[in-house]
């Protein structure tokens, strides 16, 4: 079975390379490639054994002299961010197929090239593959938003850029580090977590990766570059920013940071989630006075990411399993609102609240499945969103009710926001702009009808995902929790 | 000694196939003498032999021998109608840099220090040749003769340095050399640690390390760019080899003391070529600075003497040389349609050479350092390097200035695929496509599986 995941990981990359070639094809042949790979990853979830064990592990000596292998495998919490990546990936494309992008074939060989990183960085166990896929998702999303972005592209991509390489370069400091205490000499992520640090090597460490997690989620005070980029870039880029890429922090703390350092988590938990919290509210307050609802929905994912990372880091099952079903939720959330927004862009040419209004009334398929996506946002019960912020609200309520009181302002905050932005788009009279307006047809219904199928699934039963990664879950707080101990 | 025998060989055939006007003869026989070295720096591998207590031809020599030899015929391939329009002559230019590497070959194997400065000297006096070799152009006579000064000015301090050194310890060989720091340990010469200095700021002279670095710029964007690139690869790489086999074998006991004045070198290289780079509007001169940098990062092998050092210059070097030829290749490439070389005639390349830009923009990635490249495999044992002594401030600040270089480098990527420009189509000659292909391969197998050069040395 261990094929099955060199299969899934590097299927996207021969896909890349065909679609590269394919010319006029190449939006066809990038679904093909997406589909299978979302097949494949349909069969390694029927094989997986719902238990704490990494499984479909991959193991081959690649770089020896330093060290460096090829070590992947797939355990309950990995699963749910593959499942997220391949699911969403070809939602994206299909997505994109309303627009007429020049230079097609490089823009969707971009995308798979970015599938693989991105699968990369979920699987890997090996700390210096955990970094290449890291930047090889990077690379491309990079491109996509500066060649085929908006007006200010260049300017605002390279602020993100270089902002997140910052992160990612100390990180790799950190890992160097790491690698160095291990007698093993090699970046073998078992090794990592058996490592006996004292409190201020932990804290260090601790910094060198939180940074550069906290630039990717975006983490209060970190988060300068995200409403811009997320704004300029095109709608493919977005969705692929806010969607996915930005679990890989998420991801990177559940799976690399709280296991290794464990008492810099003990030391500065507390201050990760004081920021997550400082940016949940931040966020929403700053997405209140938001004119453009592209711009609104990049802080309200601000402000849902705050909750997720503050749920992760108050170390319980049940926030750390809010974590993993939001994670889901929100990545398809987010991906169909942007969408929503870039249907409405194409047609009207702006994004600006204001301007709107009435699309409702003109587009009724439209308004019934952007409501079903918002709703699925603002985490009403019955939707996919309500189950993850229940549990992450729980996680975070062991962890300090004072914490709970102001995180769960969120919710509050979000329904205000987001409905009011739906009012002000969809309802009330059309005006000269939307009274044009066409409703959603041909690929547009299909993906937002995937995405509300989806949302209404997850939302009345999430028990089959959410039993995926409970047992890995369970076990890594375990883990975490006894490193504690021992050593104090 | 056979390498050197055939290409200095080479060199003189080439120079009399061009008396006798066998214009299309010169570049095949160039290119098959140095194939021949080649042939013979594979056989004498592992050999080690020694030539009279002079040369050394050891792996690290053989190893360094060889990227240099593929540089230059990687660069000798670009030579096509390049010179046409400046000379009738071309014979020469080509014996030059066949000279030129003659010298190379003995600055990377030297066993003494006479064949240093002797390797040093065929090498130098060949560049201030070629810098100038466009005589009616006043910037490349400006270049010659700057690079001739202050070529002429480090030399004098190294000869200084090697004096000095002589006086204290009585033998130009390594060997011995080493063998009286070791014997002495605790009554080293004063003489001896002044020489050291010396030669120090001689040899950062040669690689163009800050604060010795005046002239790079200059002599860089005056001198005809296929120059510029012979002098920015090959010679840098020779340079750097000529520098480690003295500091990090024969003056590793006095590591304590040198260690001091090269920190202050290596900040001040990474700082000034860094931050210096970002300003500049000419994609050449750009270079120039970003070739400092990269000095900078070079220096980091002698911060932390391991066993890795060595090869850690090598795989370095690798990365940095063939990212260069592509960039090099592509500069002259544009200029020679456009006239000059700023940044914005890179505009909108993508569209009109598709193939040209995309091949400088994994060329630009691998200079930045981004994974699967061979430039991040080189920063990543460099930084390796000094971890392992827990230089954390330094590799701190190596990251810092990798983010400004970033800047910089992306520029270009930057005027080519994001910025409209004219819609002059720029063809590709076939032997420049041969040498974009090879480098870019060597880039990227570098990058993704580097174990073929990990443990060369």
């Amino acid at each position: 079975m261990e094929q099955l995941l060199i299969l899934l990981i590097f299927l996207p990359l021969a896909g890349a390379l065909v679609t590269a070639f394919a010319g006029k094809a190449a939006k066809y042949a990038a679904l093909v490639s997406a589909i299978v790979s979302l097949v494949l990853t349909a069969v390694l979830t029927c094989n997986f054994i719902p238990d704490a064990s990494t499984q479909f592990v991959l193991n081959y000596p690649w770089i020896q002299d330093l060290g460096i292998n090829f070590h992947a495998g797939i355990d309950g919490i990995s699963l749910i961010t593959v499942l997220l990546t391949n699911l969403l990936i070809p939602v994206i494309i299909l997505a994109s197929y309303g627009h007429d992008y020049k230079r097609a074939n490089a823009f969707y060989a971009l995308i798979l090239f970015m599938q693989t990183g991105l699968l990369l960085v979920f699987t890997a166990l090996d700390a210096f593959l955990f970094y290449i896929g890291w930047e090889a998702a990077l690379i491309p999303v990079y491109f996509i938003c500066a060649v085929w972005g908006g007006k200010d592209r260049i300017k605002v991509n390279m602020k993100f850029f270089v902002y997140t390489i910052a992160g990612s370069l100390f990180m790799l400091l950190g890992i160097i580090y790491l690698y160095l205490q291990n007698p093993l000499h090699n970046f073998d992520i078992q090794a990592f977590y058996k490592l006996n640090l004292d409190a201020a090597q932990q804290g260090w460490i601790f910094w060198s990766f939180f940074i550069a997690f906290a630039i990717k989620m975006p983490v209060f005070p970190f988060h300068t570059w995200q409403p811009d980029t997320y704004t300029e870039a095109p709608a493919t880029g977005t969705m692929l920013l806010a969607g996915i890429m930005l679990k890989m922090g998420i991801y990177g703390v559940i799976r690399w940071l709280l296991p290794i350092v464990p008492h810099g988590v003990q030391d500065w938990g507390t201050t990760a989630i004081v920021l997550s919290i400082i940016g949940i509210v931040y966020a929403s307050l700053i997405a209140f006075t938001q004119k453009n609802a592209k711009r609104l929905v990049a802080y309200s994912s601000i402000a849902h990411v705050g909750l997720i990372s503050a749920g992760i880091f108050a170390l319980n099952t049940q926030g750390m399993q809010g974590a993993m079903i939001q994670m889901l939720s929100h990545g398809i959330n987010v991906v169909g609102l942007f969408f929503v927004l870039d249907i409405i862009f194409n047609r009207m040419k702006t994004n600006k609240i204001a301007d709107l209004g009435g699309i409702a009334s003109v587009a009724p398929q439209l308004a019934i499945t952007f409501l079903i996506i918002v709703f699925g946002t603002v985490a009403l019960p019955g939707t996919n969103g309500f189950i993850g912020e229940f549990l992450l609200l729980i996680g975070i309520y062991q962890y300090n009710i004072w914490a709970v009181v102001i995180a769960g302002l969120t919710v509050i905050f979000g329904a205000v926001y987001m409905l009011r932005m739906y009012q002000g788009v969809m309802l009330g009279k059309t005006n000269e702009l939307t009274i044009g307006f066409k409703d959603i047809k041909g690929s547009e219904k299909l993906v937002l009808y995937i995405i509300c199928a989806l949302i209404l699934i997850l939302g009345v039963y999430p028990k089959p995902v959410l039993h995926l990664s409970e047992a890995a879950v369970q076990q890594l707080i375990e883990q975490v929790n006894q490193k504690l101990t021992s050593v104090n | 000694m056979n390498i050197i025998i055939t290409i200095a060989v080479t060199a003189l055939v080439v120079l009399y196939a061009g008396l006798f006007k066998a214009k299309k003869a010169l570049l095949p026989i160039s290119l098959i003498g140095l194939l021949g070295s080649l042939v013979f720096v594979v056989s004498s591998w592992n050999t080690a032999q020694v030539f009279y207590g002079m040369m050394q031809m050891d792996n690290f020599a053989l190893a360094f021998s060889g990227l240099t030899i593929i540089g230059t015929m990687l660069i000798l391939l670009l030579t096509q109608n390049y010179f046409a329009k400046d000379s009738e002559n071309i014979a020469e230019y080509l014996c030059l840099i066949l000279f030129a590497l003659c010298g190379i070959v003995i600055m990377v194997s030297y066993k003494n220090m006479s064949m240093l400065f002797i390797g040093l000297e065929i090498m130098s006096v060949s560049l201030y040749i070629l810098a100038g070799i466009r005589k009616n152009n006043f910037a490349s006579n400006e270049a010659s003769l700057k690079y001739f000064l202050m070529g002429a000015f480090s030399t004098g301090f190294l000869l200084f340095g090697i004096t000095l050194i002589y006086g204290a310890s009585g033998s130009f060989d390594l060997d011995a050399i080493n063998k009286y720091l070791v014997g002495n340990y605790t009554s080293v010469s004063p003489l001896f640690y002044t020489g050291v200095i010396l030669m120090l700021i001689g040899l950062s002279f040669k690689v163009g390390a800050a604060p010795f670095h005046f002239w790079t710029p200059d002599v860089y964007e005056g001198s005809p760019s296929l120059i510029t690139s012979f002098m920015s690869t090959v010679v840098k790489t020779a340079g750097f080899a000529a520098f480690l086999r003295l500091f990090a074998d024969t003056f590793a006991p006095l590591h304590d003391f040198w260690l001091m004045p090269l920190m202050v070198i290596v900040f001040l290289t990474l700082l000034i070529g860094n931050v210096t780079a970002l300003f500049q509007k000419n994609f050449k001169r750009m270079l120039a600075y970003s070739s400092i940098s990269h000095a900078g990062y070079l220096l980091f092998s002698l911060v932390a003497l391991t066993s890795r050092s060595a090869n850690n210059v090598l795989v370095y070097a690798a990365a940095y040389t063939f990212a260069s030829i592509i960039a090099f290749a592509v500069l002259i490439l544009v200029k020679q349609k456009t006239g000059n070389d700023n940044f914005e005639n890179f505009n909108g390349l993508a569209k009109r050479n598709p193939f040209a830009a995309l091949v400088l923009t994994i060329a630009m990635l691998s200079l930045a350092g981004i994974p699967l490249t061979a430039g991040f495999i080189g920063k990543y044992v460099m930084f390796l390097n000094v971890m392992t002594e827990y230089q954390v401030y330094l590799v701190a600040f190596a990251i810092l200035n990798a983010l400004v270089g970033f800047y910089y480098y992306f520029r270009v990527i930057v005027a080519m695929y994001f910025k409209e420009g004219s819609e002059i189509v720029l063809e590709t000659p076939v032997q420049y496509k041969v040498v974009l292909l090879l480098s870019v391969a060597i880039t990227l197998v570098l990058g993704l599986y580097p174990s073929v050069i990990l443990n060369l040395i």
